[in-house]
């Protein structure tokens, strides 16, 4: 129901929106004093509400990272819970500013959906988990024939698993959900022996099932998930703001700029570490943004590099830990690689 | 405009500004001019918006390949199929639970209607409490009752309890045996269809003997062995061409048999329970509506109660009956789309899905607005006819 409700919301605020180019971005978020973040309902590691009702994950803090950005302040921030089927809708109608949905990147939500993917936060793939207590003997996907598949509707993962079981000549029996919660709870009460999402996603949801000793995430990763943050299109220097504030978190990590030394390293002899925390004389490269020169600092004050980001959400510093692997700086083996600050 | 003419007013003298029938007209010109005005501006604004934005529009999308599947369709349907096909399919399954669920609460409205004017206390107050109990849940809640608090807990495929003529029920629906026909069973359907009509003929000479001769006929007992017994006939005739494919255990699931899913169980069942107990009081009002003295007037002809009921006062009910059970219909049809709760794959499901792979969100809403809109003028359309047909014809 609620996606139709956003649906006519977002058909009836392109129908009012006033015809004349709408104020830039970084305008109206400076304007109401807080960057509108789209995040998941729900999903460990990536966004969701922790006891007191604060949204962690890598998704959520990146938001943070732009409101240390834009603002200083890296609270400076308010979270809009969507659905798989509502998170598009939400940004192309301008409800959020900023979309950090662990939302996959494609050429059709690049083109067609008038969005610009940022980069890619962290590098996923989509896998299978089953409950091995009640299926025995079943260690690889390619044993998955006939069997009843839960997943999320409107997302790519549905695609993948229709084009995974086609090109396999398996069969399979589709049960679809529009919300996470629900998916998660036709898994653990039986309704399905497969759960497919992106494997990062499903080391999260294991660990919030009745029994997670039970259930085994196969080995098989059936596709490229790059998730990352979406902005709407036509609005260059927000989509700047943003890109650049996840490069920052990148360079930051390469340059070894942590929350703890950030103050102290501010008068590093190193001028190339001088240079990005905005202590070069005369530096213009936080207001050519469109941001204060200390942008950088800022960003590592809220929620320190992109490193202690993945390690305290889902990392070894969280209970999903979860490797590096490719998610690593390029200089270290991964794929994770910012363009220089200068 | 009708008390104008009673009043018979005579044309104001003074200037045309003051003249009620020019007024009107000027009005109403107006009231259109910006009715269109308005729409005209807003889809000029969302063209418009949408170009800006860069966001692709337009109804060419539905021919592009969907590429998702779909876990019931009535129709052949694959992740190679367009999105067109795939909104079709969702059409269909509304539908289905649409028609399947009118004609089961139809059925329980009417029983439970009329047992709450029984003479039996037990009767009246078991339909009292049912009424109560449905009219006053949200249908959403009465969903997720059959299928979180019914369906969910029964066991897994493993242990599936065994039904009668191999069918099973489990957590994944109920499974029975699917008729597979062979070579010469389109005999025992031309039967059939040949059953009826005769079943239809000897039932119409009977009425007409009866209005004639006042001479009664066994219409039920002559129709039934038309209808029954001429397909069994064809059934022995053509050498027994029926055979029946079994559910049967698999790695995951019952493989074969024909398969009612849970999610459309739920749907189906809650939707008819729900809608039962509004029309159970529809019914209920519709024979209070009919005075006493018809009633006690058929009782001193001499008719026993049960074709009291039947030929004096649910005919005469039945005009009070119809017009509001049409907007049950209705609802019935629309609260179909709380089916995305459970995952059931309805026209708002798979609209709304294909709304979100393609990025057209106006076109998607559009489209379901649409079939809705066509969807409820025709059930009321069938209805309207129905009622003129079971009007009281004066004469």
């Amino acid at each position: 129901m609620k996606h139709i409700a956003i649906g006519i919301l977002g058909a009836a605020t392109l129908g009012l929106m006033a015809s004349a180019a709408s104020a830039a971005t970084l305008d109206t978020v400076k304007a109401k004093g807080f960057v509108q973040c789209g995040v998941s309902t729900g999903l460990a590691g990536f966004s969701a509400p922790d006891d007191k009702g604060d949204w962690q994950g890598i998704d959520a803090d990146f938001c943070r990272a732009v409101a240390a950005a834009v603002f200083g302040d890296g609270s400076k921030v308010k979270f809009t819970p969507l659905s798989a089927k509502e998170r598009f809708t939400a940004l192309q109608s301008g409800e959020i500013d900023i979309l950090s949905r662990n939302t996959t990147w494609t050429i059709n939500r690049d083109t067609a959906l008038g969005l610009n993917f940022i980069g890619v936060t962290y590098y996923d793939g989509q896998g299978f988990m089953i409950n091995a207590k009640k299926l025995p003997g079943v260690n690889s996907a390619l044993q998955l024939s006939g069997a009843a598949v839960c997943v999320q509707s409107g997302t790519t993962t549905e695609l993948n698993l229709a084009d995974y079981f086609k090109a396999n000549k398996m069969e399979y029996n589709p049960v679809v959900f529009e919300k996470l919660e629900e998916v998660n709870a036709a898994y653990d009460a039986g309704r399905c022996d497969v759960y497919t999402t992106d494997q990062s996603g499903l080391y999260g949801i294991r660990l919030t099932l009745g029994a997670p000793a039970d259930h085994v995430v196969l080995p098989e990763i059936i596709s490229k998930e790059p998730l990352g943050p979406a902005v709407r299109q036509g609005d260059d220097q927000w989509y700047h703001i943003v890109k650049w504030t996840y490069f920052a978190l990148l360079q930051a990590e390469e340059l070894g700029i942590t929350k703890a030394n950030v103050d102290e390293m501010k008068n590093s002899a190193s001028p190339e570490i001088k240079r990005v925390l905005g202590q070069e004389a005369d530096t213009k490269i936080g207001t050519d943004l469109g941001v204060s020169n200390d942008w950088v600092v800022n960003i590592v004050k809220a929620v320190g590099n992109y490193g202690e980001m993945f390690e305290r959400n889902v990392g070894s510093g969280s209970p999903l830990k979860i490797a590096r692997g490719i998610n690593a700086l390029w200089t270290k083996g991964g794929l994770q690689y910012a363009p220089p600050i200068r | 405009m009708a008390s104008q003419d009673v009043l018979r007013e005579e044309p104001s003298r003074g200037s045309f500004i003051n003249d009620p029938k020019i007024r009107g007209i000027f009005f109403q010109v107006l009231v259109v001019v910006l009715l269109v005005a308005g729409v005209w501006w807003i889809a000029h604004n969302v063209i418009d918006n949408l170009t800006r934005l860069r966001i692709a529009s337009g109804f060419g999308f539905l021919k592009g390949r969907a590429g998702f599947d779909i876990s019931e369709s009535a129709i052949a349907y694959s992740s190679d199929s367009t999105y067109g096909r795939a909104i079709l399919v969702g059409l269909l399954n509304t539908l289905i639970v649409a028609i399947v669920g009118i004609i089961t609460a139809t059925i329980i409205g009417f029983v439970i209607g009329i047992g709450r004017l029984s003479q039996n206390w037990l009767i009246r107050k078991i339909c009292t409490v049912y009424v109560e109990v449905f009219r006053n849940i949200p249908p959403l809640l009465v969903i997720f009752f059959w299928y979180s608090g019914v369906l969910a807990v029964l066991p897994a495929p493993r242990d599936s309890y065994n039904l009668p003529f191999g069918s099973f029920l489990n957590q994944r629906g109920f499974y029975f045996p699917r008729a597979v026909w062979g070579d010469g069973s389109w005999l025992i359907f031309v039967a059939l269809l040949v059953g009826i009509a005769m079943a239809w003929f000897v039932a119409r000479k009977a009425r007409q003997r009866q209005m004639a001769t006042g001479q009664q006929f066994p219409v039920f007992w002559t129709s039934a062995a038309l209808i029954v017994g001429l397909p069994l006939l064809a059934y022995a005739l053509s050498g027994f061409p029926l055979s029946f494919d079994y559910p049967k255990q698999s790695t995951f699931n019952l493989t074969g048999g024909f398969q009612v899913r849970p999610e459309f169980l739920s749907l189906y069942l809650a939707l008819s329970c729900y809608t039962a107990a509004f029309i159970a009081e529809i019914v209920r009002a519709g024979i209070r509506g009919v005075s006493a003295g018809q009633t006690e007037a058929a009782a001193a002809l001499g008719l026993r109660s049960g074709s009291i009921l039947r030929l004096v006062v649910v005919p005469q009910a039945m005009r009070i009956v119809i017009p509001p059970l049409t907007s049950q219909y209705l609802n019935l049809t629309k609260n179909s789309s709380l089916a995305i709760a459970i995952g059931y794959p309805d026209l708002t499901a798979t609209a709304g899905t294909v709304l979100n792979q393609t990025g057209q969100a106006v076109e998607g809403v559009v489209i379901m607005m649409v079939i809705y809109l066509a969807i409820s003028l025709l059930t009321s359309l069938v209805m309207n006819w129905f009622n003129a047909k079971m009007a009281l014809v004066e004469r």
